[in-house]
Protein backbone atom coordinates (compact mmCIF):
# COMPACT_ATOMS: atom_id res chain seq x y z
CA UNK A 1 0.00 0.00 0.00
CA UNK A 2 1.05 3.50 -0.60
CA UNK A 3 -0.85 5.17 2.51
CA UNK A 4 2.14 6.12 5.49
CA UNK A 5 2.38 3.47 7.69
CA UNK A 6 -0.12 3.71 10.82
CA UNK A 7 -2.79 5.77 8.54
CA UNK A 8 -5.82 4.14 6.65
CA UNK A 9 -6.86 5.15 3.32
CA UNK A 10 -10.49 5.47 3.50
CA UNK A 11 -11.48 3.23 0.45
CA UNK A 12 -15.00 4.44 0.46
CA UNK A 13 -15.22 5.84 -2.84
CA UNK A 14 -17.54 4.95 -4.95
CA UNK A 15 -20.19 4.03 -2.99
CA UNK A 16 -20.82 7.44 -0.53
CA UNK A 17 -23.75 8.99 -1.81
CA UNK A 18 -26.82 8.77 0.21
CA UNK A 19 -29.34 8.92 -2.85
CA UNK A 20 -29.04 8.57 -6.32
CA UNK A 21 -30.34 12.07 -7.41
CA UNK A 22 -27.81 14.85 -8.87
CA UNK A 23 -28.13 17.17 -6.21
CA UNK A 24 -26.86 14.56 -3.39
CA UNK A 25 -23.92 13.23 -6.28
CA UNK A 26 -22.87 16.90 -6.36
CA UNK A 27 -22.87 17.99 -3.29
CA UNK A 28 -20.76 14.72 -2.36
CA UNK A 29 -18.38 14.59 -4.84
CA UNK A 30 -18.18 18.20 -6.03
CA UNK A 31 -18.27 19.56 -9.79
CA UNK A 32 -16.64 18.13 -12.91
CA UNK A 33 -14.62 19.55 -14.77
CA UNK A 34 -12.78 17.89 -17.45
CA UNK A 35 -9.31 17.37 -17.24
CA UNK A 36 -6.72 18.59 -19.86
CA UNK A 37 -5.02 15.06 -20.98
CA UNK A 38 -7.65 12.51 -19.63
CA UNK A 39 -5.50 9.87 -21.26
CA UNK A 40 -1.99 10.93 -19.35
CA UNK A 41 -3.99 11.12 -16.68
CA UNK A 42 -5.39 7.81 -16.34
CA UNK A 43 -2.07 6.41 -17.40
CA UNK A 44 -0.56 8.27 -14.29
CA UNK A 45 -3.40 6.39 -12.07
CA UNK A 46 -2.50 3.14 -13.48
CA UNK A 47 -7.06 2.42 -13.76
CA UNK A 48 -7.41 -1.18 -15.33
CA UNK A 49 -10.75 -2.43 -16.43
CA UNK A 50 -13.29 -3.82 -14.01
CA UNK A 51 -15.23 -5.71 -16.11
CA UNK A 52 -12.60 -8.69 -15.59
CA UNK A 53 -10.33 -8.54 -17.93
CA UNK A 54 -8.45 -5.58 -16.20
CA UNK A 55 -6.80 -3.86 -19.26
CA UNK A 56 -5.26 -0.68 -18.50
CA UNK A 57 -7.65 1.60 -19.53
CA UNK A 58 -6.01 4.70 -20.86
CA UNK A 59 -4.41 2.54 -23.21
CA UNK A 60 -8.06 1.80 -24.85
CA UNK A 61 -8.64 5.24 -24.82
CA UNK A 62 -5.75 6.13 -26.62
CA UNK A 63 -6.80 3.55 -29.31
CA UNK A 64 -10.01 5.14 -30.08
CA UNK A 65 -9.95 7.01 -33.52
CA UNK A 66 -10.99 10.59 -32.29
CA UNK A 67 -12.51 12.64 -34.88
CA UNK A 68 -14.48 9.86 -36.69
CA UNK A 69 -17.94 9.42 -35.01
CA UNK A 70 -17.20 7.60 -31.79
CA UNK A 71 -19.52 5.41 -29.92
CA UNK A 72 -18.92 5.38 -26.38
CA UNK A 73 -20.38 2.58 -24.08
CA UNK A 74 -21.22 2.16 -20.44
CA UNK A 75 -21.41 -1.52 -20.31
CA UNK A 76 -24.13 -2.96 -17.08
CA UNK A 77 -25.07 -6.24 -18.20
CA UNK A 78 -23.41 -7.72 -15.42
CA UNK A 79 -24.57 -11.49 -17.15
CA UNK A 80 -22.60 -12.53 -14.19
CA UNK A 81 -25.01 -14.10 -11.74
CA UNK A 82 -22.50 -14.26 -8.70
CA UNK A 83 -21.51 -10.67 -9.15
CA UNK A 84 -24.22 -7.34 -8.21
CA UNK A 85 -21.77 -4.98 -7.99
CA UNK A 86 -22.60 -3.32 -11.41
CA UNK A 87 -26.33 -3.10 -10.61
CA UNK A 88 -25.51 -1.70 -6.97
CA UNK A 89 -23.33 0.95 -8.33
CA UNK A 90 -25.63 2.41 -10.83
CA UNK A 91 -28.75 1.97 -8.27
CA UNK A 92 -26.49 3.99 -6.05
CA UNK A 93 -24.18 6.22 -7.69
CA UNK A 94 -25.79 6.38 -11.71
CA UNK A 95 -23.91 9.99 -11.77
CA UNK A 96 -20.52 8.64 -11.36
CA UNK A 97 -21.28 6.28 -14.02
CA UNK A 98 -22.96 9.22 -15.97
CA UNK A 99 -19.92 11.24 -15.31
CA UNK A 100 -17.27 8.98 -16.54
CA UNK A 101 -19.25 8.42 -19.94
CA UNK A 102 -18.92 11.98 -19.82
CA UNK A 103 -16.00 12.21 -19.99
CA UNK A 104 -14.52 9.47 -22.29
CA UNK A 105 -17.19 10.28 -24.52
CA UNK A 106 -15.52 14.24 -24.74
CA UNK A 107 -12.23 12.91 -24.58
CA UNK A 108 -12.32 10.76 -28.27
CA UNK A 109 -15.33 13.40 -29.29
CA UNK A 110 -17.49 10.90 -29.84
CA UNK A 111 -21.28 11.25 -31.29
CA UNK A 112 -23.47 8.79 -29.64
CA UNK A 113 -22.94 7.54 -26.29
CA UNK A 114 -24.96 4.28 -24.35
CA UNK A 115 -25.03 2.92 -21.31
CA UNK A 116 -26.35 -0.86 -21.65
CA UNK A 117 -28.02 -2.22 -18.58
CA UNK A 118 -30.72 -4.54 -17.19
CA UNK A 119 -34.46 -4.24 -17.75
CA UNK A 120 -34.88 -3.72 -13.78
CA UNK A 121 -32.53 -0.48 -13.78
CA UNK A 122 -33.72 0.72 -16.92
CA UNK A 123 -35.93 3.30 -14.92
CA UNK A 124 -33.39 4.23 -12.34
CA UNK A 125 -30.33 5.32 -15.12
CA UNK A 126 -33.09 6.83 -17.11
CA UNK A 127 -34.05 9.02 -14.72
CA UNK A 128 -30.58 9.82 -14.05
CA UNK A 129 -29.62 10.69 -17.54
CA UNK A 130 -33.32 12.74 -17.67
CA UNK A 131 -31.57 14.84 -14.96
CA UNK A 132 -28.17 15.67 -17.15
CA UNK A 133 -30.40 16.45 -19.80
CA UNK A 134 -29.00 20.17 -20.71
CA UNK A 135 -25.40 19.24 -18.84
CA UNK A 136 -23.82 16.69 -20.85
CA UNK A 137 -22.63 17.10 -24.27
CA UNK A 138 -24.20 14.50 -26.07
CA UNK A 139 -27.50 12.86 -24.94
CA UNK A 140 -27.00 9.83 -23.25
CA UNK A 141 -28.90 6.53 -24.72
CA UNK A 142 -30.34 4.05 -22.30
CA UNK A 143 -30.63 0.72 -23.93
CA UNK A 144 -31.69 -2.97 -22.16
CA UNK A 145 -29.19 -5.53 -21.69
CA UNK A 146 -31.12 -9.38 -21.76
CA UNK A 147 -30.87 -11.23 -19.30
CA UNK A 148 -28.18 -13.74 -20.42
CA UNK A 149 -24.73 -14.51 -19.38
CA UNK A 150 -23.18 -13.66 -22.24
CA UNK A 151 -24.86 -10.56 -22.69
CA UNK A 152 -22.37 -8.39 -21.05
CA UNK A 153 -19.38 -9.60 -23.92
CA UNK A 154 -17.73 -6.70 -25.39
CA UNK A 155 -19.16 -8.03 -29.11
CA UNK A 156 -22.25 -9.14 -27.90
CA UNK A 157 -22.78 -5.52 -26.79
CA UNK A 158 -22.11 -4.25 -29.99
CA UNK A 159 -23.95 -6.91 -31.78
CA UNK A 160 -26.82 -5.66 -29.41
CA UNK A 161 -26.06 -1.63 -30.11
CA UNK A 162 -26.03 -2.84 -34.06
CA UNK A 163 -29.18 -3.54 -34.03
CA UNK A 164 -28.74 -7.08 -33.83
CA UNK A 165 -28.88 -9.76 -31.02
CA UNK A 166 -26.55 -9.66 -27.76
CA UNK A 167 -24.81 -12.27 -29.25
CA UNK A 168 -20.83 -12.92 -29.14
CA UNK A 169 -19.25 -11.85 -32.62
CA UNK A 170 -16.26 -12.80 -34.46
CA UNK A 171 -13.02 -10.59 -33.50
CA UNK A 172 -10.99 -9.62 -36.37
CA UNK A 173 -11.04 -6.25 -35.87
CA UNK A 174 -10.50 -4.40 -32.55
CA UNK A 175 -13.19 -2.45 -31.77
CA UNK A 176 -11.78 0.65 -31.11
CA UNK A 177 -10.72 0.94 -35.02
CA UNK A 178 -14.37 -0.74 -35.97
CA UNK A 179 -17.26 -1.48 -33.64
CA UNK A 180 -21.02 -0.49 -33.57
CA UNK A 181 -22.38 0.46 -37.18
CA UNK A 182 -18.35 -0.22 -38.57
CA UNK A 183 -17.45 3.26 -35.57
CA UNK A 184 -14.63 3.23 -33.36
CA UNK A 185 -15.82 2.24 -29.76
CA UNK A 186 -14.92 2.42 -26.74
CA UNK A 187 -16.30 0.28 -23.90
CA UNK A 188 -15.98 0.15 -20.69
CA UNK A 189 -17.63 -1.18 -17.76
CA UNK A 190 -19.66 0.93 -15.03
CA UNK A 191 -17.11 1.07 -12.11
CA UNK A 192 -14.63 1.73 -14.75
CA UNK A 193 -16.50 4.76 -15.67
CA UNK A 194 -17.23 5.20 -11.98
CA UNK A 195 -13.29 5.51 -11.25
CA UNK A 196 -12.18 7.63 -13.78
CA UNK A 197 -14.97 10.24 -12.76
CA UNK A 198 -13.22 10.01 -9.45
CA UNK A 199 -9.98 10.81 -11.20
CA UNK A 200 -10.63 13.05 -12.80
CA UNK A 201 -11.83 14.95 -9.59
CA UNK A 202 -9.15 14.10 -7.26
CA UNK A 203 -5.97 13.07 -9.43
CA UNK A 204 -3.85 10.08 -10.14
CA UNK A 205 -2.15 10.28 -6.94
CA UNK A 206 -5.11 10.29 -4.69
CA UNK A 207 -5.96 7.12 -6.94
CA UNK A 208 -3.29 5.71 -5.85
CA UNK A 209 -3.22 6.19 -2.59
CA UNK A 210 -4.82 2.78 -2.01
CA UNK A 211 -4.26 -0.86 -3.31
CA UNK A 212 -0.73 -1.62 -4.40
CA UNK A 213 1.77 -0.52 -7.03
CA UNK A 214 1.04 -2.79 -9.68
CA UNK A 215 -3.00 -2.62 -8.96
CA UNK A 216 -3.69 1.02 -7.65
CA UNK A 217 -7.14 1.86 -6.55
CA UNK A 218 -10.28 0.14 -5.32
CA UNK A 219 -12.94 -2.13 -6.45
CA UNK A 220 -16.05 -2.86 -5.33
CA UNK A 221 -16.74 -6.57 -4.39
CA UNK A 222 -19.69 -9.26 -4.79
CA UNK A 223 -19.11 -11.60 -1.92
CA UNK A 224 -21.42 -14.32 -1.28
CA UNK A 225 -21.88 -18.26 -0.21
CA UNK A 226 -20.87 -19.23 3.20
CA UNK A 227 -21.12 -15.86 4.75
CA UNK A 228 -23.42 -14.08 6.98
CA UNK A 229 -24.56 -10.65 5.28
CA UNK A 230 -23.73 -11.53 1.41
CA UNK A 231 -23.13 -8.36 -0.43
CA UNK A 232 -21.14 -5.36 -1.93
CA UNK A 233 -18.16 -3.90 -0.44
CA UNK A 234 -15.42 -1.48 -1.51
CA UNK A 235 -12.02 -2.71 -1.21
CA UNK A 236 -8.24 -1.66 -2.09
CA UNK A 237 -5.97 -4.27 -3.96
CA UNK A 238 -3.92 -5.97 -1.86
CA UNK A 239 -6.28 -6.45 0.82
CA UNK A 240 -6.94 -10.30 1.73
CA UNK A 241 -9.54 -12.77 0.83
CA UNK A 242 -10.28 -12.89 4.45
CA UNK A 243 -10.84 -9.17 4.86
CA UNK A 244 -13.38 -9.21 2.04
CA UNK A 245 -14.96 -12.17 3.78
CA UNK A 246 -15.22 -9.92 7.17
CA UNK A 247 -16.72 -6.83 5.27
CA UNK A 248 -19.44 -9.51 4.44
CA UNK A 249 -19.99 -10.52 8.05
CA UNK A 250 -17.37 -13.35 8.06
CA UNK A 251 -18.10 -16.75 7.04
CA UNK A 252 -20.95 -18.50 8.25
CA UNK A 253 -18.83 -21.95 9.20
CA UNK A 254 -15.92 -23.69 7.80
CA UNK A 255 -15.01 -22.64 4.06
CA UNK A 256 -13.16 -25.01 1.80
CA UNK A 257 -12.35 -23.31 -0.64
CA UNK A 258 -13.28 -19.91 -2.26
CA UNK A 259 -14.21 -19.32 -6.21
CA UNK A 260 -12.39 -16.32 -7.54
CA UNK A 261 -13.48 -14.45 -10.23
CA UNK A 262 -17.11 -15.56 -10.86
CA UNK A 263 -17.50 -18.76 -13.45
CA UNK A 264 -14.97 -17.97 -15.37
CA UNK A 265 -12.62 -17.95 -12.59
CA UNK A 266 -10.96 -20.21 -10.63
CA UNK A 267 -11.06 -22.17 -7.17
CA UNK A 268 -8.56 -21.46 -4.43
CA UNK A 269 -8.46 -24.04 -1.57
CA UNK A 270 -8.68 -22.83 1.96
CA UNK A 271 -6.97 -21.94 4.41
CA UNK A 272 -4.36 -20.87 1.72
CA UNK A 273 -6.77 -18.21 0.56
CA UNK A 274 -7.78 -16.36 3.59
CA UNK A 275 -4.52 -14.72 3.80
CA UNK A 276 -4.29 -14.26 -0.09
CA UNK A 277 -4.17 -10.66 -1.04
CA UNK A 278 -6.16 -9.67 -3.94
CA UNK A 279 -4.17 -8.85 -6.86
CA UNK A 280 -2.90 -9.85 -10.02
CA UNK A 281 0.02 -10.94 -8.65
CA UNK A 282 -0.62 -12.78 -5.74
CA UNK A 283 -3.84 -14.73 -7.17
CA UNK A 284 -1.73 -15.58 -10.24
CA UNK A 285 -0.09 -18.40 -8.86
CA UNK A 286 -3.66 -19.82 -8.50
CA UNK A 287 -5.13 -19.81 -12.02
CA UNK A 288 -7.01 -16.74 -10.66
CA UNK A 289 -7.18 -13.27 -11.03
CA UNK A 290 -9.30 -10.65 -9.35
CA UNK A 291 -11.74 -9.89 -12.85
CA UNK A 292 -14.78 -8.47 -11.37
CA UNK A 293 -14.39 -8.59 -7.88
CA UNK A 294 -16.41 -11.80 -7.23
CA UNK A 295 -15.84 -14.53 -4.50
CA UNK A 296 -18.25 -16.97 -2.98
CA UNK A 297 -17.38 -19.17 -0.17
CA UNK A 298 -18.00 -22.81 -0.47
CA UNK A 299 -18.65 -24.58 2.55
CA UNK A 300 -17.04 -27.22 3.86
CA UNK A 301 -19.92 -29.27 4.13
CA UNK A 302 -20.57 -29.05 0.29
CA UNK A 303 -19.28 -31.10 -2.20
CA UNK A 304 -16.87 -28.87 -4.37
CA UNK A 305 -16.80 -31.50 -7.26
CA UNK A 306 -20.70 -30.93 -7.01
CA UNK A 307 -21.67 -27.51 -6.64
CA UNK A 308 -18.85 -26.99 -10.00
CA UNK A 309 -20.98 -29.45 -11.93
CA UNK A 310 -23.63 -27.22 -11.42
CA UNK A 311 -21.83 -23.90 -12.80
CA UNK A 312 -20.49 -26.07 -15.79
CA UNK A 313 -23.91 -27.13 -16.46
CA UNK A 314 -25.40 -23.61 -16.22
CA UNK A 315 -22.62 -22.19 -18.31
CA UNK A 316 -22.88 -25.29 -21.24
CA UNK A 317 -27.07 -23.95 -21.26
CA UNK A 318 -25.42 -20.30 -21.77
CA UNK A 319 -23.38 -20.88 -24.57
CA UNK A 320 -24.90 -18.53 -27.79
CA UNK A 321 -25.19 -21.85 -29.89
CA UNK A 322 -22.89 -19.97 -32.86
CA UNK A 323 -19.71 -21.91 -32.56
CA UNK A 324 -19.42 -25.53 -33.00
CA UNK A 325 -16.35 -26.24 -30.32
CA UNK A 326 -18.72 -24.25 -27.45
CA UNK A 327 -22.26 -25.92 -28.69
CA UNK A 328 -21.43 -29.37 -28.48
CA UNK A 329 -18.53 -29.34 -26.33
CA UNK A 330 -19.51 -27.37 -23.22
CA UNK A 331 -22.80 -29.79 -23.09
CA UNK A 332 -20.15 -32.70 -23.49
CA UNK A 333 -17.86 -31.81 -20.95
CA UNK A 334 -20.42 -30.48 -18.63
CA UNK A 335 -21.70 -33.92 -18.57
CA UNK A 336 -18.61 -36.05 -18.64
CA UNK A 337 -17.76 -33.91 -15.59
CA UNK A 338 -21.08 -34.72 -13.71
CA UNK A 339 -20.50 -38.44 -14.12
CA UNK A 340 -16.50 -37.34 -12.16
CA UNK A 341 -19.17 -35.65 -9.32
CA UNK A 342 -21.13 -38.35 -9.01
CA UNK A 343 -20.53 -41.06 -6.49
CA UNK A 344 -21.37 -44.00 -6.74
CA UNK A 345 -18.08 -46.00 -8.05
CA UNK A 346 -19.50 -47.22 -11.64
CA UNK A 347 -19.76 -43.55 -12.54
CA UNK A 348 -16.19 -42.41 -11.08
CA UNK A 349 -13.20 -43.63 -13.17
CA UNK A 350 -9.88 -42.62 -14.41
CA UNK A 351 -11.09 -42.78 -17.67
CA UNK A 352 -12.91 -40.67 -17.59
CA UNK A 353 -10.79 -37.72 -15.85
CA UNK A 354 -8.63 -38.33 -18.88
CA UNK A 355 -11.72 -37.61 -21.40
CA UNK A 356 -12.38 -34.64 -19.31
CA UNK A 357 -8.98 -33.08 -19.35
CA UNK A 358 -8.98 -34.08 -23.28
CA UNK A 359 -12.65 -32.32 -24.19
CA UNK A 360 -11.43 -29.58 -22.26
CA UNK A 361 -8.30 -29.15 -24.15
CA UNK A 362 -10.23 -29.52 -27.13
CA UNK A 363 -13.01 -26.76 -26.53
CA UNK A 364 -10.32 -24.35 -25.04
CA UNK A 365 -9.41 -20.89 -27.46
CA UNK A 366 -12.34 -22.57 -30.28
CA UNK A 367 -14.69 -20.25 -30.24
CA UNK A 368 -15.35 -16.38 -31.44
CA UNK A 369 -15.21 -15.81 -27.94
CA UNK A 370 -13.87 -16.60 -24.22
CA UNK A 371 -16.84 -18.61 -22.66
CA UNK A 372 -15.32 -22.20 -23.41
CA UNK A 373 -12.28 -20.35 -22.39
CA UNK A 374 -13.17 -19.36 -19.21
CA UNK A 375 -15.23 -22.26 -18.74
CA UNK A 376 -11.81 -24.68 -18.98
CA UNK A 377 -10.41 -22.23 -16.82
CA UNK A 378 -12.73 -22.95 -13.95
CA UNK A 379 -12.97 -26.57 -14.36
CA UNK A 380 -8.92 -27.56 -14.27
CA UNK A 381 -9.37 -24.89 -11.04
CA UNK A 382 -11.63 -27.67 -9.57
CA UNK A 383 -9.68 -30.69 -10.62
CA UNK A 384 -6.86 -29.28 -9.13
CA UNK A 385 -8.75 -27.74 -5.67
CA UNK A 386 -10.96 -30.64 -4.89
CA UNK A 387 -8.38 -33.21 -5.96
CA UNK A 388 -8.44 -35.08 -2.44
CA UNK A 389 -12.52 -35.22 -3.69
CA UNK A 390 -11.45 -36.13 -6.76
CA UNK A 391 -10.06 -38.99 -5.09
CA UNK A 392 -12.75 -39.96 -3.29
CA UNK A 393 -14.65 -40.19 -6.01
CA UNK A 394 -12.59 -42.51 -7.64
CA UNK A 395 -12.65 -44.72 -4.72
CA UNK A 396 -16.05 -44.48 -4.72
CA UNK A 397 -17.25 -42.08 -1.57
CA UNK A 398 -17.60 -38.60 -1.51
CA UNK A 399 -15.94 -36.24 1.29
CA UNK A 400 -18.83 -34.27 1.69
CA UNK A 401 -19.74 -33.88 5.01
CA UNK A 402 -16.19 -35.36 6.29
CA UNK A 403 -14.64 -31.72 7.00
CA UNK B 1 -13.17 -13.72 -54.69
CA UNK B 2 -9.67 -14.17 -55.18
CA UNK B 3 -7.12 -13.83 -52.34
CA UNK B 4 -3.67 -12.32 -53.59
CA UNK B 5 -1.13 -14.08 -53.12
CA UNK B 6 2.01 -13.06 -51.12
CA UNK B 7 5.06 -14.36 -52.43
CA UNK B 8 7.28 -11.88 -49.75
CA UNK B 9 9.02 -13.11 -46.61
CA UNK B 10 5.71 -12.62 -44.76
CA UNK B 11 4.11 -15.12 -42.52
CA UNK B 12 0.83 -15.54 -42.63
CA UNK B 13 -1.92 -16.75 -40.00
CA UNK B 14 -5.58 -18.10 -41.07
CA UNK B 15 -8.14 -16.71 -38.89
CA UNK B 16 -11.59 -19.19 -38.28
CA UNK B 17 -14.68 -17.26 -37.59
CA UNK B 18 -15.76 -19.85 -35.48
CA UNK B 19 -19.40 -18.04 -35.52
CA UNK B 20 -20.05 -19.31 -39.21
CA UNK B 21 -18.19 -22.50 -39.65
CA UNK B 22 -20.50 -25.00 -40.05
CA UNK B 23 -18.46 -28.13 -40.17
CA UNK B 24 -18.26 -29.07 -44.02
CA UNK B 25 -14.79 -29.65 -43.88
CA UNK B 26 -13.38 -28.32 -46.87
CA UNK B 27 -10.59 -26.44 -45.27
CA UNK B 28 -9.36 -29.92 -43.33
CA UNK B 29 -8.86 -31.31 -46.78
CA UNK B 30 -7.32 -28.36 -48.24
CA UNK B 31 -4.86 -28.12 -45.55
CA UNK B 32 -4.59 -31.20 -43.75
CA UNK B 33 -1.16 -30.90 -43.18
CA UNK B 34 -2.44 -27.68 -40.45
CA UNK B 35 -6.19 -29.09 -39.77
CA UNK B 36 -7.84 -31.95 -38.29
CA UNK B 37 -11.56 -32.17 -36.99
CA UNK B 38 -12.68 -32.46 -34.10
CA UNK B 39 -15.02 -34.92 -32.21
CA UNK B 40 -17.95 -33.24 -33.89
CA UNK B 41 -16.23 -32.27 -37.52
CA UNK B 42 -15.32 -29.03 -37.04
CA UNK B 43 -11.58 -27.64 -37.61
CA UNK B 44 -8.62 -28.46 -35.43
CA UNK B 45 -5.19 -26.72 -35.80
CA UNK B 46 -2.94 -29.62 -35.23
CA UNK B 47 -0.69 -26.79 -33.38
CA UNK B 48 -3.09 -25.86 -31.18
CA UNK B 49 -2.86 -22.32 -31.86
CA UNK B 50 -6.20 -20.39 -32.04
CA UNK B 51 -4.70 -18.31 -35.12
CA UNK B 52 -3.07 -20.89 -37.02
CA UNK B 53 0.35 -20.25 -38.62
CA UNK B 54 0.60 -20.90 -42.34
CA UNK B 55 4.06 -21.60 -43.30
CA UNK B 56 5.05 -19.84 -46.82
CA UNK B 57 4.92 -23.16 -48.68
CA UNK B 58 1.27 -23.60 -47.85
CA UNK B 59 -0.17 -20.40 -48.49
CA UNK B 60 -1.49 -21.12 -51.62
CA UNK B 61 -3.57 -23.71 -50.86
CA UNK B 62 -4.75 -21.78 -47.24
CA UNK B 63 -5.72 -19.51 -50.16
CA UNK B 64 -7.80 -21.94 -51.90
CA UNK B 65 -8.95 -22.96 -48.61
CA UNK B 66 -10.26 -19.66 -47.93
CA UNK B 67 -11.77 -19.36 -51.16
CA UNK B 68 -13.44 -22.81 -51.11
CA UNK B 69 -14.74 -22.30 -47.71
CA UNK B 70 -19.10 -22.35 -48.37
CA UNK B 71 -19.65 -20.54 -45.04
CA UNK B 72 -16.87 -17.23 -45.97
CA UNK B 73 -15.70 -18.52 -42.40
CA UNK B 74 -12.01 -18.47 -42.63
CA UNK B 75 -9.78 -15.12 -43.34
CA UNK B 76 -6.36 -15.06 -44.37
CA UNK B 77 -4.07 -12.71 -42.18
CA UNK B 78 -0.97 -11.85 -44.02
CA UNK B 79 1.92 -9.66 -42.11
CA UNK B 80 4.63 -7.63 -44.42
Amino acid sequence: MNATPGTTVDVRRLLVVSTPDLAAHEQVHGPLFAPHDLVSLLREAGLHGHGGAAFPTWRKLAAVRAGRNAIVVANGAEGEPASAKDRTLLRIAPHLVLDGLALVGAAVGATRAVVYVPSDLVPVISRAVGERRFRDRIAVQVVEAPDTFVAGEETAVLSRLSGGPALPLDKFTRIVDSGVDGRPTLLNNVETMGHIALIARHGAEWFRAAGTKEDPGTFLATVSGAVRRAGVHEHAYGETVGALLDAAGGVSGPVQAVLVGGYHGAWVPMPAAMDLAVSRESLAPYGAAPGAGVVVALPADACGLAATAQVLDYLAQQSARQCGPCQFGLPRLAETFRQLATVPRAAATPTLVEEVQRLAALVDGRGACRHPDGTVRLLRSALSAFRNDLAAHLSGTCMKGER
Amino acid sequence: MSQRVDTGSGTATLHIDWSRCDRRGLCAELLPELLDRDDWGYPLARDGSREVAVPRALQRHATEAVSACPLLALRLRRSR
